[in-house]
């Protein structure tokens, strides 16, 4: 497995190897999901679409809608302006969605499509309404679509009515819709009345009830974004997906917002529920006491199955920086942590939390899985956490391994499961002490095969 | 059934209208004309295609499963990214030899890379990908900014090759050319046959064939060399799933090419018959009646006494394994309908497997197939030559001066045509009931409107409309990647298929869908248990 990979590090300024990020567009079409009765749409090269749908729908295992603008070479070369019109009429009249949320591809960037104006030429049905947003390929990556799809929410649906609704707005970031889910439960414990945007919750985990829906029940809806602009203030978790929405809607609102860490672990979920708790004057329920109890109190009598052990992250940054936290906060030490989002912020943010924890770790964004399994071979790690990419060096350094974010296509249930708040930290605690478990278990010779861990 | 295809068409906006009821049909066979379909054309923006595009077809199914040469994206991420892994061609090697099937090599062209140009950042790669991993062959593949900046990635192949003294080669299969994944094959076969295949000098057997258009998705390439090499073939290369630059280099020393997928990789098997005079049949390894008959076709090319013997011998022995084990999945899935809807020649092949087991499709349709794998090779010469597939480069080969040979006297071929596919197939309209329906591009809408009318029990197809299929209460089976399953090629495929399929309409949770308190009448609470 992974042969080829020497053990020697070799400085790269031309070549990735194994990619840990992808790019934009598939990012701006998970977002565009998490609005009710949306339609994606791609604007470039129907592979674009294909494959982003693909990779979703093997992610989430449920339908992804999306449509795409279907260049050819012809379009390549005259532009895509008739496409784009085209696309439009068909999929109001065939698909009827309330809203199209437009993203472009390297392909309609590198030509330089002017969608507003596109947008401007085209008759919006009565009540429909169009976004747009830019999304080139060769810039940033799946987080980066993300957090401009939210962006462009803001831009084009918030608005400032000087009705002041009292609620809370809540930019999730990009996780699963069993996080945004455990989020606005948590939410309802601290009785506080959200908006959550984007919100795939109810779109991408839509139950099997024996008929297709098209729009699924989830997903926010058109005029809780556009209400958005009359919340008290906002809540952006993760910097790196939520961040440039939330200050958006401050210039363009004046709803002032607070960026945090997405709420991995019990530091980070604290904070999350402090925000609220200071912003809103409520005070935390005894639940959410219960809850922090409880994962504290796993997490200090099993202790002794994973303190000390070193582990190897990779993944998307605002996951990776709420997980580091949370791994270091359980004894352990984030060795190595690689994102492939470029970034300074992110490294800047884990060197941080190893200086504070006294801890010698690695830390890199804009990098690949090649890097990393080459730091592994250096110097091998107990534990390896990551998406299924990460599955090969695991196999091929026979490390034991923890599938936590994005994205996961070789297993099921987890888009269901939340990673954040108190119980997504339990949920945690369970996955890498097993994991270290079952490898003790499996390596055991049959006198220390134990009945008691 | 006309009637009710009709009202279902009936509901698009004019034009859309006009452009799909060309692209389906409802098979009828006692007309004066034989039937005929639209089909490789461009996909009206808007409308939920299922399509892929050039990219996908070059480098995502053609070259991405040879396992020993470094086949290097030039673009952003995205497309290297989504074509890792994601095929399922499964790859074996020996102790010693290059697999490179794990790896994903990209250059991550960033903005500067696009507004300055891609090719120092390429020629960088390049450097990077010889020096880490000593490949005896690069391939480049470019992604749709690439050709719009005017990267000129073939000079970048030819300078590499003189520089590193290996095989370079590059494909210009952006995603916007052609309309579908088609066009990328056609570019990969091209560029196969112009730098690849011919080039080597190993010496081959007696029954020596290649197999064209088999990409090994989960090990269908496996279980075929396996009955092959039983019965005493030798295969000198196979394209392209589990296959080698080095087997290919040496395909024209084979006497005969089986062509599988006959879609992806006609072009080769006729650039071949051009250049070096090798026949091929039309084979399909999907079910067993299809399997038997393409060994018994290639037996009878070949016309040798021992080899006719020995495959009989070796069809026997297989069925008699496989053949009980098949009737007990077929006590589930007798009486079952399907609709199909995969390829450019799986809606084709499967249609034989699941007539084994006793399943009759009503409808199928092909993802990116052309109007000759619907009607029939012998419509070739009336197929128009539109914008689209004219900017895909139709080589035409001469003879080889030292390999070209001809293998059967001409009465011999005209006799054997008459008895076996030579250089040939057939549509898949023909082998279809009357009263089926026959839909090129299915596309979103279309889908959930076929399975709301026709209520098929299986709905074959791939990843992006299967969750589709089974929310509304449809099982359904991913032909692209079998659902992580297989082989279901070859005689032990048709097993693993038959169970696969038996498994799938006989999970328990399809009869828990309604929960009791929608079907049973309310009840007034009485806190009594």
């Amino acid at each position: 497995m992974l042969n080829a990979t020497p053990k020697e590090y070799v400085k790269r300024s031309g070549l990735v190897i194994n990619p840990a990020k992808t790019c934009q567009p598939v990012g701006a079409m998970y977002a565009a999901l998490g609005i009710h009765r949306c339609m994606p749409h791609s604007h470039g090269s129907q592979g674009c679409c294909s494959y982003h749908r693909t990779f979703l729908t093997r992610n989430f295992r449920d339908p992804v809608m999306a449509s795409t603008s279907s260049f050819t070479e012809g379009t390549a070369v005259f532009g895509g302006g008739a496409n784009l019109k085209t696309s439009i009429k068909n999929i109001f009249s065939i698909y009827d969605p309330d809203i199209i949320a437009i993203h472009t591809t390297c392909l309609s960037e590198t030509i330089g499509d002017d969608i507003p104006t596109y947008i401007a030429q085209t008759q919006i049905p009565e009540g429909k309404t169009i976004i747009h947003v830019n999304t080139p390929s060769y810039v940033g990556s799946h987080v980066t679509g993300f957090s401009n799809m939210v962006k462009g929410m803001v831009k084009y649906l918030c608005t400032n009515s000087k009705n002041p609704n009292g609620k809370l707005n809540i930019i999730p970031g990009f996780v699963n819709p069993g996080d945004m889910r455990e989020i606005k439960r948590i939410m309802k414990l601290l009785d506080m009345e959200i908006i959550m945007f984007p919100d795939t919750s109810g779109v991408l985990d839509a139950p099997m009830t024996g008929r297709f829906e098209m729009y699924p029940a989830g997903g926010a809806k058109v005029e809780d974004i556009r209400d958005a602009g009359n919340s008290i203030s906002t809540l952006a978790l993760g910097y790196f997906a939520s961040a440039d929405g939330a200050n958006e809607l401050e210039k363009k609102c004046k709803v002032p917002c607070k960026i945090l860490k997405t709420p991995i672990g019990i530091k980070a979920t604290d904070d999350m529920i402090m925000a609220v708790s200071r912003a809103a004057g409520k005070a935390v329920p005894y639940e959410l006491e219960e809850e922090r109890g409880q994962l504290l109190d796993i997490i200090l009598d099993s202790q002794h199955q994973y303190q000390g052990k070193t582990v190897a992250l990779t993944g998307d940054p605002d996951f990776l920086i709420g997980l580091t936290e949370f791994i270091l906060s359980m004894g352990m030490i984030p060795q190595y942590v690689l994102t492939g989002t470029p970034g300074e912020y992110f490294e800047k943010e884990i060197n941080m939390m190893f200086k504070e924890a006294g801890v010698e770790g690695k830390v890199k964004a804009a990098g690949d899985l090649f890097t990393l399994h080459q730091w592994m071979k250096e110097n091998p790690v107990d534990l390896l956490i990551g998406g299924t990419h990460s599955k090969f060096i695991a196999k091929a350094e026979d490390v034991p391994f923890v599938r936590l974010g994005f994205p996961i296509l070789d297993r099921s249930v987890h888009s269901y499961m939340p990673i954040t708040g108190y119980r997504g930290g339990m949920r945690i605690v369970e996955l890498i002490s097993g994991a270290l478990l079952d490898r003790r278990d499996r390596d055991a010779a049959d006198e220390d095969l134990e009945m008691l861990l | 059934m006309k009637q009710k295809v009709d009202r279902i068409l009936e509901s698009y906006p004019g034009s859309v209208y006009k452009n799909r009821k060309e692209h389906i049909l409802v098979k009828k066979s006692n007309t004066e004309e034989p039937q005929v379909i639209t089909a490789n054309t461009r996909v009206i923006p808007g409308i939920m295609t299922q399509r892929g595009c050039c990219y996908a077809g070059c480098k995502g199914v053609v070259l991405g499963p040879l396992k020993d040469a470094v086949v290097l994206t030039h673009g952003p991420v995205g497309c290297g990214y989504y074509s890792w892994g994601t095929r399922r061609n499964k790859g074996r090697i020996a102790e010693g030899e290059d697999n490179f099937l794990n790896y994903c090599f990209t250059t991550d062209m960033q903005e500067g890379d696009i507004v300055f140009g891609g090719m120092k950042k390429l020629r960088q790669a390049v450097k990077e990908a010889i020096e880490i991993f000593k490949p005896s062959t690069l391939m480049i593949c470019s992604t749709c900014p690439v050709g719009l900046i005017g990267d000129d990635i073939n000079a970048v192949a030819v300078e590499s090759e003189q520089l590193y003294g290996i095989k370079v080669l590059a494909f210009s299969c952006e995603g916007y050319k052609g309309v579908s994944q088609s066009a990328g094959h056609h570019i990969a076969n091209n560029g196969l046959i112009k730098h690849l295949i011919g080039t080597g000098d190993g010496v081959v057997g007696k029954y020596s064939i290649n197999i064209l258009g088999e990409y090994n998705i989960g090990g269908d390439g496996f279980e075929i060399e396996r009955i092959f090499k039983k019965i005493g073939y030798e295969i000198v290369s196979v394209m392209t799933g589990n296959g080698t630059v080095e087997g290919m280099r040496n395909a024209h020393k084979a006497s005969l090419n089986l062509l599988q997928c006959h879609r992806s990789v006609n072009y080769i098997a006729e650039m071949m018959k051009a250049r070096y005079g090798m026949d091929w049949i039309k084979v399909n390894f999907i079910g067993l009646k299809a399997m038997v008959k393409s060994l018994r076709d290639t037996a009878k090319y070949f016309d040798d006494p021992q080899l006719t013997a020995r495959t009989e011998a070796v069809i026997e022995e297989e069925l008699a394994e496989v053949i009980p084990k098949l009737e007990h999945f077929k006590t589930i899935t007798q009486g079952k309908t399907a609709a199909l809807y995969v390829g450019g020649s799986r809606a084709h092949h499967y249609q034989y497997l699941f007539k084994d087991i006793g399943v009759e499709t009503i409808l199928a349709g092909y993802e990116f197939a052309h109007r000759d794998d619907y009607e029939g090779r012998e419509v070739l010469p009336n197929i128009k030559v539109d914008a689209d597939s004219k900017n895909i480069e139709n080589l035409v080969l001469e003879p080889d001066p030292e390999y070209y040979r001809i293998t059967l006297s001409k009465e011999r071929y005209e006799a054997l045509a008459r008895e076996i596919p030579l250089n040939s197939y057939s549509g898949m309209i023909k082998d279809m009931q009357d009263g089926s329906i026959v839909v090129d591009d299915l596309n979103h809408f279309e889908t959930e409107e076929f399975l709301k009318y026709l209520k098929p029990d299986i709905f074959c197809s791939g990843i992006k409309d299967k969750y589709v299929s089974h929310k509304a209460g449809i099982f359904s089976k991913q032909l692209h990647s079998y659902d992580y399953s297989g082989p279901y090629a070859g005689f032990n495929g048709a097993v693993n298929f038959a169970r696969d399929i038996a498994l799938g309409l006989t999970a328990p949770a399809w009869k828990m869908v309604n929960p009791p308190w929608k079907t049973e009448p309310a009840i007034e609470g009485t806190f009594g248990i």
